[in-house]
């Protein structure tokens, strides 16, 4: 007897999940201050923890002037300049002598003293004034640089990425659900010898370090030809894998068999009885196999980093990312352009299926 | 290791003929996974251990031989063997805790029946978990920038005069990569709160009939109710730990850099078999690491018996 949890890629079952929602406690009056208190740290983590994604897409809309800029804003912003007879001169934030401060557009820059032009009277006499104008702040002004993705986009040839991507998370997915429903079906509606001892098996799959079994398998890949193609990645996941099996079993195991029976007598066999009978009452678990295995194809380094290395063409977005950044890492603002195209459409996939994900989304098998 | 639900002690049933064509069906639909398992699972496995008892490698100068325990004797003398296994347990020591505790504390947090919005903080705490490694890497290199990166502007912000180098010291990249790991803590809270949710109110309301508190109800109610939650935790997390090489592999380009502090060892594995297309070797440092992690979860499924409560055990 062993609680099974699967951590990311598990479910609970719907059912199990509904009932289990009552347990948080109902909240009381005369608790608002505490709510205050604990929804305000709350808001405070939650911005701590995602603190790094707004940096990111605040640097995805950073110019290169801004970026090499220190003391910059943290927001995309640009220096100002004004047009001043023919020229752009910028404009600089210049403490005065009388202890004000005034935006001004500097004209000269000498090392001991500038001559600026004040841009509300740009026809008076220029303004001199003693000190370097290094140590000045210039004026910045909020600028989005949007053409940062478009220049990743032709970069890194995103349109091919995105369909390398596509293809190989759609077959890759297609093979799992396959797979895996039958794999499920049969650990789940099946008495035969042997059933515990290969479901253990499958479980401990799970515990079993990638290392002791990828040296062989790239080795056999390597010899028979499918390093370099898209097959080492695509063939597996048509033989299941102990995640997704377990999770769907455990969902099947929550139907009811008494429709399975009246089919049975009905005549159907157990290929038709799944298809009929369990799959369509079986379809939140499907959905969440589904996502959960897009999200992971999508997701995956290791293995397109193995059997698609010097082959850009055939390449996915994780990894053309990583080619990019090799050769474009002085410009974090088209890094950061292309870091969030990479992760922008699995977040997305999970918000729209959040539902299948939270709702369920461990299986807290806490199972007899 | 671990019993699934249906591994109920029990004698076998006896199978009649209709039993049989039945079980005959079984075996059809788990058919997929069977082979599988034998062909990308079980075979490599014996795979991984003949070979490190041979000479292979892609290149394949020398012809293929059996070369008896030659490997082994070059595993016990290298250095950056044990070196790397030494950074993945230091590692290990640091980043433990933080993928143990960090969830449990956050999914607390979400279950308190005092906070509003809990749904809402759920799925924002859930979400860099379905962010591509890739992406999480360049946006925490950057975060953890000495000169443009947030926490040091933050730190600077604070008062801190020399903030840390971060990734790029020899001394302060563990501590990094621990925090670039802080984004993997979804899975963890998510099942951390389902295991909250699976305790039964009643449970609580008894404990505050005898006066107990809120401390008190959490440690000795909610603790020892998680503990299946909390020992699952552990253990996926040693396994996963010990082969943790991925943000190393992409944030230094798998060159170990700075001086050789993130020549993680699994890492190291990599480098073998597919920088140096040494099969045989990497074969070798792999079965190790199977050893060892699989000698850690027989300790941990080992002292289980002695802190992990079942509550369905008395039944």
């Amino acid at each position: 007897m062993t609680a099974i949890t699967v951590a990311g890629r598990g479910i609970v079952g719907r059912r199990r999940a509904r009932a289990a929602t009552g347990s948080r406690p109902p909240r009381e009056r005369g608790d608002s201050t505490r709510s205050f208190l604990i929804t305000l740290i709350t808001v405070l983590a939650i911005a701590a923890f995602l603190s790094p994604m707004l940096r990111s897409i605040s640097y995805s809309l950073k110019g290169i002037d801004q970026i090499t800029q220190a003391h910059s804003p943290l927001y995309p912003a640009d220096p100002v300049t004004f047009s001043y007879q023919g020229q752009d001169l910028p404009l600089m934030n210049v403490p005065l002598p009388d202890g004000t401060t005034r935006q001004l557009a500097l004209l000269e820059p000498l090392r001991r003293q500038s001559t600026f032009v004040d841009p509300a009277a740009p026809d008076a006499e220029p303004i001199v004034w003693q000190g370097s104008w290094r140590t000045l702040e210039p004026v910045w002004q909020f600028a989005p640089h949007w053409e940062n993705f478009a220049k990743v986009w032709d970069l890194i040839d995103y349109p091919r990425l995105l369909f390398n991507t596509v293809v190989i998370a759609v077959i890759s997915t297609i093979g799992t659900l396959l797979s895996c429903t039958l794999v499920a079906y049969g650990f789940a509606r099946f008495r035969f010898p042997g059933r515990n001892l290969l479901f253990t098996l499958l479980i401990a799959t799970i515990f079993l370090p990638a290392a002791v079994t990828i040296i062989p398998t790239y080795t056999i890949f390597q010899k028979i030809g499918w390093v370099g193609t898209w097959l080492p990645l695509l063939v597996p996941a048509f033989f299941a894998n102990a995640y997704d099996v377990f999770l769907m079993r455990q969902y099947f195991m929550t139907i009811p068999t008494e429709m399975d029976e009246a089919a049975a007598i009905d005549g159907a066999g157990p290929f038709r009885i799944l298809v009929s009978v369990v799959l369509p009452q079986a379809w939140p678990v499907i959905v969440a196999v589904a996502v959960f295995h897009l999200v992971y194809s999508w997701n995956d380094f290791f293995g397109p980093l193995l059997y698609t290395a010097g082959k850009p063409d055939i390449q996915t977005v994780a990894l053309g990312l990583q080619r990019f950044n090799g050769i474009y890492y002085r410009e974090p603002g088209l890094i950061q352009a292309g870091t969030l195209m990479t992760l922008v459409i699995p977040v997305v996939a999970f918000l729209l299926t959040q539902r299948f994900f939270t709702r369920g989304i461990v299986i807290t098998g806490v199972d007899k | 290791m671990v019993a699934p639900s249906v591994a109920r002690p029990r004698t076998l049933p006896r199978f009649s003929g209709l039993g049989w064509r039945r079980a005959r069906w079984g075996y059809v639909f788990i058919a997929p996974w069977l082979i599988g398992f034998l062909a990308f699972t079980a075979l490599p496995m014996i795979a991984t251990l003949v070979f490190s008892f041979t000479n292979i490698n892609l290149t394949q100068t020398e012809p293929l031989r059996f070369v008896g325990l030659r490997n082994y004797e070059t595993l016990l003398r290298d250095r950056q063997t044990w070196t790397s296994l030494g950074i993945t347990l230091k590692f290990a020591a640091l980043a433990l805790p933080v993928a143990i505790v960090l969830p449990l504390l956050v999914a607390l947090l979400l279950h308190s029946r005092h906070l509003i919005g809990s749904g809402f903080f759920r799925v924002l705490f859930f979400l860099p978990y379905v962010v591509p490694l890739v992406a999480t890497v360049f946006i925490w290199g950057g975060m953890l920038n000495p000169e443009t990166g947030w926490i040091n502007g933050a730190l600077e912000t604070l008062g801190v005069q020399n903030p840390p180098p971060w990734l790029e010291d020899p001394g302060w990249v563990y501590p990094g990569l621990a925090l670039i790991g802080f984004w993997g803590i979804g899975a963890g809270v998510i099942v951390y709160l389902a295991g909250l949710k699976g305790i039964p109110t009643d449970l609580y309301e008894a404990a505050r009939m005898d006066g107990a508190g809120a401390w008190a109800s959490l440690r000795h109610i909610t603790i020892p109710m998680l503990t299946p939650v909390i020992f699952y935790t552990i253990v996926l997390s040693v396994v996963e730990v010990l082969q943790y090489f991925l943000v190393p592999l992409v944030l230094q380009e798998g060159t170990g850099e700075p001086g050789g502090s993130t020549m993680f060892y699994n890492l190291y594995i990599y480098k073998n078999f597919f920088t140096f297309q040494n099969m045989s070797y990497g074969a070798t440092l792999a079965w190790l690491l199977f050893v060892v992690t699989l000698i850690i979860t027989l300790i941990l499924f080992g002292t289980a018996r002695r802190w992990v409560f079942y509550a369905g055990e008395a039944r």
